[in-house]
């Protein structure tokens, strides 16, 4: 591994354990054990899974006006947002367009932010910039994240801390974990049921192997992490979601609360409001779909969509072989017309066109913890 | 020296090149992780050298498979299509693609012996 790489605090844990480390975002990453991606995808959806995602950044907003102020730079209520509560959050720019998206939980004295570790940097001065006169932007490199995912982490997760098992899906506290103070929210990015947990970088090691000496526990790598998010609908940046991507097309609506919206009483005030208000009120030309293939050969990004006779209908963003599911699957942006339910398309691959249809997202029913 | 290797990381075993096996090395299916289907190639067929025969796809990536030497294929690996994790569990045998009948025998003679193979590999 090049010496230019970053490492998280998990470096050394992840070549003990065999981990095929391979550069992500800067940071020199797990892309799995040796497993293999589809044993440790497996692993998420019928036990635990232990993922590291120290290279996301985290970052904490500090002051009273922090959360107006952060309401400038999202289309998302989070001046109403409890203390307790987690929601998802798109960093918008003035076309309408997705700088990235992320993660805001309210806590007793701050807002605790999660974004991508490829924006990390950008979007640490995008608020630095915006609303650092407004509030303390805290960048919190000192801290590790791990995400223990899957439908029986709560049940290894509760060993060391019983209270986790009255999370609901979306909703975080502080807990004490193997002797660390973390701050632990029941959400994640696989479909299942699972937790995020923010600890010190100095006992993230021990509190890896705590987990991992769970039963339910292995460990996996961004390779699964990428095969479960796209099985549950979820858009990665860069990829299904970008600067070109606006939140209506990218269908991310959901995350819009209705105070925010047109007509709603804290609407607007953000980049690209108003393409973006004006296409929750008309509707878009393009729509992020997902696609099931009729046969077996995977469809991946990049791949052209036609109609049978050929004519460009839009393009995929994200494609594999989905473990869970059996079959190729695919998100992809397609002319609205076609954006319907069972139609079917052609994936252009290898000068050949592969049937696939228009498939309702997620692929796999969510495991979440509404309780 | 039955057996040979390509910069691509295939192997062909010539013991009877009437009906060569060919198949991936342990590194490609490393390098590739969980594969997850195979094309391949068309029976009857005569391939040239270095042209595309197949395609191998892992759960992130596709590689294209390289026929090592000119010949016709005579058979593919009916059990790798059905179950295309052999190629990781078992490359060098069980996880073979296609058997050709080799009509151009010094060609065989320029790939990578086993030694050479492993400078390969080292050179990565």
């Amino acid at each position: 591994m090049s010496a230019d790489l970053l490492r998280t605090p998990l470096y050394d844990l992840h070549l003990e354990l065999g981990a095929k480390m391979v550069p992500f975002a800067g940071y020199a990453m797990p892309v799995n054990y040796p497993g293999g991606i589809i044993a440790e995808h497996r692993q998420c959806r019928e036990s635990a899974a232990l993922f590291d995602v120290s290279h996301m950044g985290q970052l904490r907003l500090v002051g009273n006006d922090a959360a107006a102020a952060l309401e400038t730079l999202v289309p998302v209520d989070v001046v109403d947002l409890p203390i307790g509560k987690q929601r998802y959050a798109l960093f918008t720019n003035a076309a309408g367009g997705i700088l990235d998206d992320l993660m805001i939980a309210r806590r007793p004295n701050d807002l605790f932010v999660v974004v991508n570790a490829a924006c990390k940097a950008a979007d640490t001065k995008h608020m630095m910039t915006n609303i650092g006169h407004r509030c303390q932007v805290v960048p919190m490199p000192e801290r590790a994240l791990l995400a223990l995912q899957g439908q029986k982490a709560v049940k290894a997760l509760g060993r060391l801390a019983e209270g986790v098992s009255r999370l609901t899906f979306m909703t975080g506290g502080a807990f004490t974990l193997a002797g660390a103070e973390c701050f632990v929210t029941r959400s994640g990015y696989t479909g299942e049921d699972g937790f995020e947990i923010s600890v010190p970088a100095e006992a993230a090691v021990a509190l890896a192997r705590a987990l991992l000496a769970q039963p339910e526990v292995k460990p996996a790598g961004l390779g699964a992490r990428d095969t479960l998010r796209l099985e549950a609908g979820l858009c990665l940046y860069g990829h299904d979601i970008n600067e070109h991507t606006t939140p209506v097309e990218a269908g991310l609506t959901w995350a819009i609360q209705k105070v925010r919206r047109p007509g709603g009483a804290r609407e607007g005030h953000y980049p690209g409001a108003d393409k973006i208000g004006s296409q929750l009120t008309s509707g878009v030309q393009v729509k992020r779909v997902g696609l099931m293939g009729l046969e077996r050969i995977p469809v991946r990004e990049g791949a052209i969509l036609v109609d049978a006779h050929g004519h460009k209908l839009g393009h995929v963003t994200s494609g594999t072989l989905a473990p869970t599911v059996n079959q190729p699957i695919a998100m992809a942006y397609l002319a609205a017309n076609h954006a319907i339910v069972n139609h079917e398309v052609y994936a252009e691959v290898r000068g050949k066109r592969q049937p696939m249809r228009v498939t309702p997202l997620p692929f796999v029913p969510p495991g979440y913890h509404r309780g | 020296m039955t057996t040979m290797f390509t910069n691509d990381h295939e192997w062909i075993n010539i013991e009877d090149h009437e009906a060569a096996v060919v198949g991936i090395t342990l590194h490609a299916q490393d390098a590739l992780g969980d594969v997850v289907f195979v094309e391949l190639p068309e029976v009857g067929r005569t391939y040239k050298k270095a042209e595309i025969v197949g395609v191998v796809e892992s759960v992130k990536a596709a590689a294209d498979i390289y026929m090592p030497v000119e010949g016709e294929v005579v058979e593919v690996n009916e059990a790798l299509r059905s179950d295309p994790s052999l190629a990781n569990s078992d490359p060098m045998g069980n996880g073979w693609f296609f058997k050709v009948h080799v009509t151009h025998m010094e060609q065989f003679d320029q790939l990578l012996d086993p030694p050479g193979y492993d400078a390969l590999l080292k050179s990565l």
